[in-house]
Parts: C-alpha cells; sequence; structure tokens
C-alpha cells in the first residue's frame, strides 16, 4: 500500500498506458492534470456514499462502479466467475489499471452493501487504501440511525486525516446546498419525460445522468444539466418531438443501469419502446430526496437522507416498491422491465415483491437477468420485443 | 385489409416454417424446411418456395410478417414481431383464447399464457439447452437413432435417471449408461423424461390449463403423453402446432 502510495505521489500513468486507445489515453491525461494541478480525487461506488462529505473535503467524487465485460477475464483470475458482473468489471479495472478515475483515486470508499462488494473490497484495499463504510441491514431500529451517523462521521474523519484538513459544518452545509442544487437540476430533467411523448430518449437521459458520476464539479456539471433541461423544455414547447407518441412507456427497475444502458435501454427503444423513467439506485428515487440546509446538525441531516435511500440490500424495503408505484403514475407506465445482474441476490429475490406490487397496479411486469456480455443479446431482444408487443 | 393472402415466416433456430392464409384466414398453404446455416440463405429458399406455390413475395396481394430468431433476415417482410407474440396467436387460432402455451423449440422454450386471444405473460428458458429440442437432438444423435425412433424406443423403455441437468454432462451420463450396458430403450426414457421435467418446471410456473403444446415436438405423442403426466392436466396438440408461430405471423400480416 506504501507503494500505491508513492505511486499516487508522484502520478505516474500506468505501465501500460501507450497500449490503450485515444480515448482512454486521453482520460487518463485528464485525471493525471487534475491531480497535478492539486486536485483531490474519491472513488466511490454506492448511492450510499455521502458525497457532500467528499464535497466538503474539497475533493471531487467520482464512481468507479464497472460497467463494461472487457476487464471481467482479468478480475477472473482472482474473484469467482459467478459473481456480479458490476463487482468484477470493478475490480478488474483496478487490477489492470485501465480506469483513470480508480487509478488516481487517493481514497476508495466502499461500503458493506452485497456480501460480493464487501469481500472484493478487501482485495481492492491491496491495490487502494479502501475506507469501508459499515451499512446497517435496515432502517427501522434507532441504533442502526445512529450507527449510520456514527459512519458517516469516521469517513468525515478518514478524509480529514487523509488530506490534513479540518470538515467544518460550514463546509457540509455548502456542499448540501450545491448537490441540493444539482439533484433539483436533475429531478428537473426527470420531470421531462411526464410528458407525452415524452421529451427525450431514455438512452441520452440514462447516458446524461451517468456522465454526472464521473464529472470532478459539482456546479459546472449542475450548470450543464439546467441547460439541458431549460433547451429540452424550450423543443417541447416549440413543438420538436423526438419520441414517437406511439412509443410505449416503460419504467427500468432493478440493479444499477449503468452497465446496461445500451443492452436493456437501447433494445427497449428499438422496438417500440422508451424508457420514461429510469428507477435505480441512481435515477429519480434517490436524487429526489434533498438535505435540509438548515437542519441543526447537518452531519444528522445527511446521514438519515443516505440511509433513506432504497436498495435491496436493506430488510425490510418495502419503500423501494412503493415509490416504484408512484413512478409508474407520474410518468403513465405501461410496463415494468427489472433489470436483475446476475447473481445479484437480493435484487433477484426482491424481484417477486416487485413483480406482485407492480401487477397487482396492473402494470405488465418483466423481469431479465443479464450480465455485461453480448452473449444474450439475441434472446433479450426477444424478450423485451415481446414484452412491448404485449403491452 | 385489401391484400389477398396473408404470409407468416417463422425461422427457427432449426426448421424455417411457412404459412399462407387466405383473407378468411383459411390455411391455404404450408412449408418446413431446415433453416440451416443462414437465415438469410432460408428466407431466399422460402421466397422460391412460395413463388412456386403462386405466391409472389414482392405482391401486393400479399402481406408478409417475419417471425423466430431469423426474423430480422427476411428482407420482404412488411413487418417483424416476435415468435413469443406469434405462438400466441397462432395458438390462439389453433386451441383457443385461453390457456398456457408451451413452445419446444430447437433452442429455447417459452411458455406463453393467453386470455382473450392475448399474450399477457411469458416465461423462457433461453440461457441452457436443458428442456428444448437440441437436448433431444443431441441425444438421439448419441444413441444413433432419430428422434421418431427415440421417442418410439422411450414408451417402451423403463424409467431411468438421467440427472445431470446440463446437456453436454448429460451426454456423458448418456455414454456411461450406454457403456454399463443400459438398454437402449431405458436411456430413450430417461431422456424423453428428463425434457419434461424441465418443460414441466418452467410451465409449472403459469398457474393453469388448459395446456398447448406448439413446436417441433408436438408429432411426438409419447412426449406429449409424459407432459400431461408431468404437469397433471391435459396436454393438447395438433399437427398444425409446429406451425403455430407462423400461423401467428400469418394472421398478424392479414391484419396490416
Amino acid at each position: 500500500m506504501g507503494d500505491t502510495e508513492t505511486k499516487a505521489d508522484r502520478y505516474p500513468l500506468p505501465r501500460t498506458f501507450e497500449e490503450f486507445n485515444e480515448q482512454r489515453r486521453a482520460s487518463f491525461i485528464r485525471v493525471k492534470d487534475f491531480k497535478q494541478a492539486g486536485g483531490r480525487l474519491v472513488g466511490y461506488l454506492c448511492s450510499y456514499t455521502p458525497l457532500e462529505i467528499i464535497d466538503a473535503a474539497g475533493a471531487s467524487g467520482v464512481a468507479l462502479c464497472g460497467t463494461s465485460d472487457e476487464v471481467i477475464p482479468a478480475a477472473e483470475a482472482t474473484l469467482p466467475a459467478n459473481l456480479c458482473p458490476l463487482i468484477k468489471s470493478t475490480y478488474g479495472f483496478a487490477s489492470s489499471e485501465k480506469c483513470p478515475f480508480t487509478f488516481f483515486s487517493d481514497i476508495i470508499v466502499g461500503e458493506t452493501t452485497c456480501d460480493g462488494k464487501k469481500k472484493m473490497y478487501e482485495l481492492l484495499d491491496e491495490l487502494k487504501p479502501t475506507h469501508i463504510l459499515h451499512l446497517p441491514q435496515g432502517r427501522g431500529r434507532a441504533y442502526e440511525r445512529d450507527a449510520w451517523y456514527e459512519e458517516c462521521r469516521l469517513l468525515k474523519e478518514r478524509l480529514e486525516e487523509l488530506y490534513g484538513i479540518t470538515i467544518t459544518d460550514g463546509d457540509l452545509r455548502s456542499a448540501v446546498r450545491r448537490r441540493n442544487r444539482m439533484r433539483r437540476a436533475m429531478t428537473a430533467l426527470y420531470n421531462l419525460q411526464a410528458a407525452e411523448p415524452p421529451a427525450m430518449s431514455g438512452v441520452e437521459l440514462m447516458s446524461t445522468m451517468f456522465a454526472a458520476t464521473f464529472s470532478f464539479d459539482v456546479e459546472e456539471f449542475t450548470v450543464k444539466l439546467e441547460a439541458l433541461a431549460a433547451e429540452r423544455r424550450a423543443q417541447y414547447e416549440a413543438g420538436e418531438r423526438p419520441v414517437p407518441a406511439d412509443a410505449k412507456r416503460l419504467l427500468v427497475t432493478g440493479c444499477p443501469i449503468g452497465g446496461v444502458i445500451n443492452k436493456i435501454g437501447r433494445t427497449i427503444e428499438c422496438n417500440g419502446g422508451v424508457v420514461v423513467c429510469a428507477d435505480d439506485c441512481s435515477g429519480e428515487r434517490t436524487q429526489a430526496s434533498l438535505i435540509d440546509e438548515e437542519a441543526p446538525d447537518i452531519l444528522r441531516a445527511i446521514s438519515d437522507r443516505y440511509l433513506d435511500i432504497n436498495c435491496s440490500v436493506l430488510t425490510p424495503n418495502a419503500g423501494r416498491m412503493d415509490n416504484t408505484l408512484k413512478m409508474i403514475e407520474k410518468y403513465h407506465v405501461d410496463g415494468v422491465i427489472e433489470s436483475v445482474l446476475t447473481a445479484c441476490h437480493t435484487f433477484n429475490v426482491e424481484a417477486a415483491l416487485m413483480e406482485r406490487a407492480v401487477e397487482g397496479a396492473g402494470v405488465p411486469y418483466m423481469k431479465i437477468e443479464t450480465d455485461y456480455s453480448a452473449g444474450d443479446q439475441g434472446q433479450i431482444d426477444t424478450r423485451i420485443g415481446a414484452f412491448i408487443e404485449t403491452l | 385489409m385489401g391484400s389477398r393472402y396473408g404470409i407468416g415466416v417463422d425461422i427457427g433456430s432449426t426448421a424455417t416454417k411457412v404459412a399462407v392464409l387466405d383473407r378468411d384466414g383459411a390455411l391455404v398453404h404450408s412449408e418446413l424446411m431446415p433453416t440451416g446455416y443462414s437465415s438469410v440463405d432460408a428466407a431466399d429458399r422460402v421466397a422460391h418456395a412460395l413463388a412456386a406455390a403462386g405466391h409472389d413475395v414482392e405482391s401486393d396481394a400479399v402481406r408478409i410478417v417475419a417471425t423466430g430468431y431469423g426474423r430480422i433476415a427476411v428482407p420482404y417482410a412488411d413487418k417483424v414481431v416476435t415468435e413469443i407474440t406469434c405462438h400466441g396467436i397462432g395458438a390462439a387460432c389453433l386451441f383457443g383464447p385461453q390457456g398456457t402455451v408451451v413452445d419446444v423449440g430447437g433452442q429455447d422454450t417459452k411458455v406463453i399464457q393467453l386470455k382473450g386471444g392475448r399474450v399477457v405473460k411469458f416465461a423462457m428458458n433461453d440461457k441452457c439447452a436443458a428442456g428444448t429440442g437440441r437436448f433431444l437432438e443431441i441425444m438421439a444423435d448419441r444413441l444413433g437413432v432419430s428422434q421418431e425412433e427415440m421417442a418410439r424406443l422411450a414408451r417402451g423403455g423403463a424409467e431411468t435417471k438421467i440427472s445431470s441437468m446440463c446437456t453436454v454432462f448429460a451426454e456423458s451420463e448418456v455414454i456411461s449408461l450406454v457403456g454399463r450396458g443400459v438398454p437402449r430403450a431405458d436411456i430413450a426414457r430417461g431422456v424423453v423424461d428428463s425434457v419434461v421435467a424441465r418443460v414441466a418446471a418452467l410451465a409449472g410456473q403459469s398457474p393453469t390449463g388448459p395446456f398447448f403444446l406448439t413446436g417441433g415436438l408436438c408429432d411426438n405423442a409419447f412426449v406429449v403423453e409424459r407432459l400431461s403426466d408431468a404437469l397433471g392436466a391435459p396436454v393438447t396438440t395438433c399437427p398444425e402446432a409446429r406451425y403455430a408461430g407462423a400461423l401467428g405471423a400469418a394472421e398478424r400480416a392479414l391484419a396490416l
């Protein structure tokens, strides 16, 4: 680990840098320049990571969730094959030094969400210092909220120690204001999809939101989102209809969507459908909840907000189904597709409850279990095509 | 609605099926041919066969819907519809608007719930060859008999357990049964029961019958019997059920 730190201090590029394609080399240079200019970089993976604390440390938080099968063979040299592709891809990018954000992160913030990730982080820590947030198993018991508050405080202290700084309540409060503004901008963009037909393709929207997780500057990205929302709204009001009126309106729920935006999202939109709501952990269900900027205990307000995020790793998790039903109404959804990444037990099991809730509301539901490979694209085309035909 | 004929072209992984319906929905012509290596080539052969039967695929008098895994390879199709919808419509035409369609295809098995002649839900085994036509094909090959012969042998065979789910492992299991001198009829019985068990497990997720069998196994009487036993409910089928996908596609074409 000492070696890793020295390496990060001098910002050398990976050994295999010259073998990378132009785009990847450019990303590495961009991140290297950011670091050389004194930028602090903190990698994270999960929506439960309290980003305001990272922001308040003057660092940029970047999401390191792997979304490509490119490095999975490398990961499988260490990890078992029957593991979720997100975990394998994340570890593979770290071990093969192919992701500039992972490579140049000062620290990675992991969390005890699912078993696979939790144990993978122990191996990841050998490559990069990894701080683990201990996420409670639920939110219903008073000590769970207190425990999570303590976890948020420990993260704050770890970052203070790492950067030799003090994070004040004032720092946290202004970070909260910036993130709230960004979340309002995101929600405003989501809201445009409630129009019939929606204002834009779901693939465009999901890709935009995915890009947010690689942005170094919250305010800069917020301005971009606000401009995009204004532009799309103006175009729509001017009569532009990029989505056909007869496109079936789908909500995609389940595991993180980043790695299957094309495999599932684009397939939906090539088969007569449109994604009007991406109901995953980086989507509206997470972004719509804001933090009280004036809360007397700002760290407590942050920790409470994050623990309320609905993910299948917590038990019980009925709030997720309730929220999905609200989204179904808000976006006039014709059908729900649940996307489960291979070997994601919690979402796969919770799918039975989601199916019941969605069908109980009279809306057709289909579950797809897939990974990042192209092997089952033909089958996915058929399933999604057939599902849309039934709507 | 001005067309005189609706044509359904179902290019499956193993077989290509064609159905021609007249304006009244009566089946006037059908074709069955191996798909072969290329679905583009299969589509081409279909066009020739239809021409020989007096149906020009480019003519204004016909509307064509393509379905099956090769559905995107049919350049003369007016519309592409997935095989799940087509099997549902085809089965509804053959058997009635309400029930569960079980389609055992060459590379996947589908279970389709029908209500009011429409597909309301479906489940698929499309990740594994167990419980598909491919499993029977490979095992018949290993036993050195045709699939029809294997079914005939199976009827007279004693119950034999083949426990491997994986087709490759099941093949090894069959090889070891052969090596141990287990009669061919018994192994054939084991093979049929293995497919039936897998299909029944998938179909069992669908609440109630009546069950309709479509696809390549519909004229395999022993499989139909064993499937009825496994589901504990009658399974209806008929020789035309092999063409269910093509019939459904033709039905759709008539409506274009």
